[in-house]
């Protein structure tokens, strides 16, 4: 868990370092899944695809900012007691409203993501950042660090859908308008035409990819714990201050 | 009020609670409409989708790139609605998009509602079933067009609650896999065989379909499902059939 961060009781400025570095700290040095380790169980869910990964990380940057903002608001009258129900509260109530204006606005993405929406509600990082900061902040800062948090872990999963989308199924933004079909074998009976065409029979596509075939362990969840585990790998070989020296 | 009491806890809870209840329900009742009126052309696109081949569209076109009005436009037009019992007679009143197949997947097979949508085109009849079935995770469901031999199929649409992205998700996401049930029969000499799914390719173009790799499950609850759902609507297949065959000699 991330160590709590008290505000200063100088004055604040909307966007001074400290503000930008709550946005840009999730990006690197304490992000939400590399570092926190915090909502892998997404991470590793909704990855298959670059697209769904997309909405969800807008879905959840809304989520984590607002229910930042609002319990932070709140913060001196919840009851401590029941400080964990309320948060959760909060969280549902965010994740409704997505839920209902993607019905609204754009029926079939919300048939596409309908049971990961609700698995917002679930994700550690949204719950972890009320927890951990919100609580303790003003309302500014504490939106500063949702939005944050939702953008450093909107990263990651992007990241790991766009290697999983790529290597499992040979395309990008498959299931939105902007689909492109990248490495595969062309069919041009079924209408399915790809940019490097696995199946010519003569030319530079045939003698360079014509043994490629697509990586069906990339669409397996499995595939994502490896990604995200060889990011973190990355990162801490050359940000050696995330490294635990014990 | 001190903040630690339990009257102060009972307060907020309960203040919170109609608070968040009241704003949902009425965002929901804003958008209660436009939301309903999503879900009928949702559901009317996967139904035609079925028909793909035979919607006039150009070349290369799908469903997908029909506008919502002319979805609404040919289902008013060129779709009758019909809604049968499990003995193949017609229930009065009721029209086929307002069954719900997954309440009556949930009764007795006699007590089902079964959805028929009859489109026309150009003098051509098609007979689109609705089925539904499971998968790996969750429901899978489908809707079959016949031709009007009542044996061929004519397309297939598919869709799903939760497979997999990229292996069971492919019954939806690749049109290849519904485009192969173009062509296959449902009747083998005369019997009613389904067509088969079968793992690591299909062996007879006529009955069978490649399943998917890496996706077995899914694929075997589209055999499944195709089996048991069409064996539903057998009764009345079988009397439009005789209508056929008898219109047929007529003719001659």
């Amino acid at each position: 868990m991330a160590e709590v961060k008290t505000a200063p009781e100088v004055k604040e400025p909307l966007f001074g370092k400290d503000e930008r570095k709550l946005i840009s700290d999730p990006l690197n040095d304490n992000n939400p899944i590399t570092v926190q380790v915090l909502g892998i169980c997404s991470a590793l869910a909704v990855t298959a695809l670059v697209y769904p990964s997309v909405v969800i990380s807008i879905a959840v940057v809304f989520v984590c900012a607002f229910s930042s903002l609002f319990t932070s608001l709140l913060r001196n009258y919840i009851p401590k007691q029941v400080r964990m129900i309320v948060q959760l509260v909060i969280i549902a109530f965010l994740v409704t409203i997505v839920e209902m204006t993607l019905k609204w606005a754009n029926y079939p993405v919300y048939k596409q993501l309908s049971v990961y929406i609700g698995l917002i509600i679930t994700n550690c990082i949204v719950m972890g950042r009320l927890e951990a900061f919100a609580m303790a902040n003003k309302p500014w800062r504490s939106f500063l660090d949702g939005v944050g948090n939702g953008i450093g872990y909107g990263a990651i999963l992007i990241a790991v859908g766009f290697i999983r989308e790529l290597f499992g199924k040979g395309t990008l933004f498959a299931g939105s308008p902007i689909e492109w079909k990248i490495i595969g074998p062309t069919n041009l009976e079924a209408g399915i035409e790809y940019t490097i065409n696995t199946a010519a029979t003569s030319g530079w596509q045939s003698w360079m990819f014509g043994w490629y075939e697509n990586n069906n362990l990339m669409v397996l969840p499995a595939a994502a714990m490896f990604i995200i585990g060889i990011m973190i790998w990355i990162q801490r070989s050359y940000n050696t201050k995330l490294v635990d020296v014990s | 009020m001190d903040k630690n009491s339990s009257k102060y806890v009972l307060f907020f809870v309960t203040l919170m609670t109609i608070t968040v209840a009241l704003v949902l329900t009425g965002l929901r009742q804003g958008t209660l409409e436009t939301t309903k009126q999503n879900e009928a052309i949702f559901n009317k696109r996967a139904v035609l989708s079925a028909v793909n081949n035979h919607l006039g569209l150009e070349e290369g076109k799908t469903v997908k790139d029909m506008t919502d009005e002319q979805v609404l436009e040919v289902f008013d037009t060129k779709v009758t609605q019909t809604v049968l019992d499990a003995t193949g007679q017609v229930v009065e009143g009721v029209k086929a998009e307002a069954i719900d197949m997954e309440k009556e997947n949930k009764k007795d097979v006699a007590d089902r509602r079964l959805p028929l949508f009859q489109y026309e085109n150009d003098g051509n009849q098609f007979y689109i079933m609705s089925v539904r079935g499971k998968g790996l995770w969750d429901a899978i469901w489908g809707n079959i067009a016949l031709e009007s031999d009542v044996n061929t199929i004519a397309g297939a649409s598919f869709d799903h609650k939760g497979e997999t992205p990229g292996l069971g998700a492919e019954i939806k996401d690749n049109p290849a896999f519904a485009d192969n049930f173009i062509g296959t029969q449902i009747y083998q000499d005369g019997k009613f065989k389904s067509v088969k799914v079968r793992k690591g390719g299909a062996q007879n173009d006529q009955y069978e379909v490649d399943g998917i790799s890496g996706a077995t499950v899914t694929a075997d609850g589209v055999d499944k499902m195709l089996r048991e759902g069409i064996a539903l609507y057998l009764p009345y297949l079988e009397t439009i059939k005789g209508e056929a065959m008898e219109s047929m000699l007529f003719e001659k």
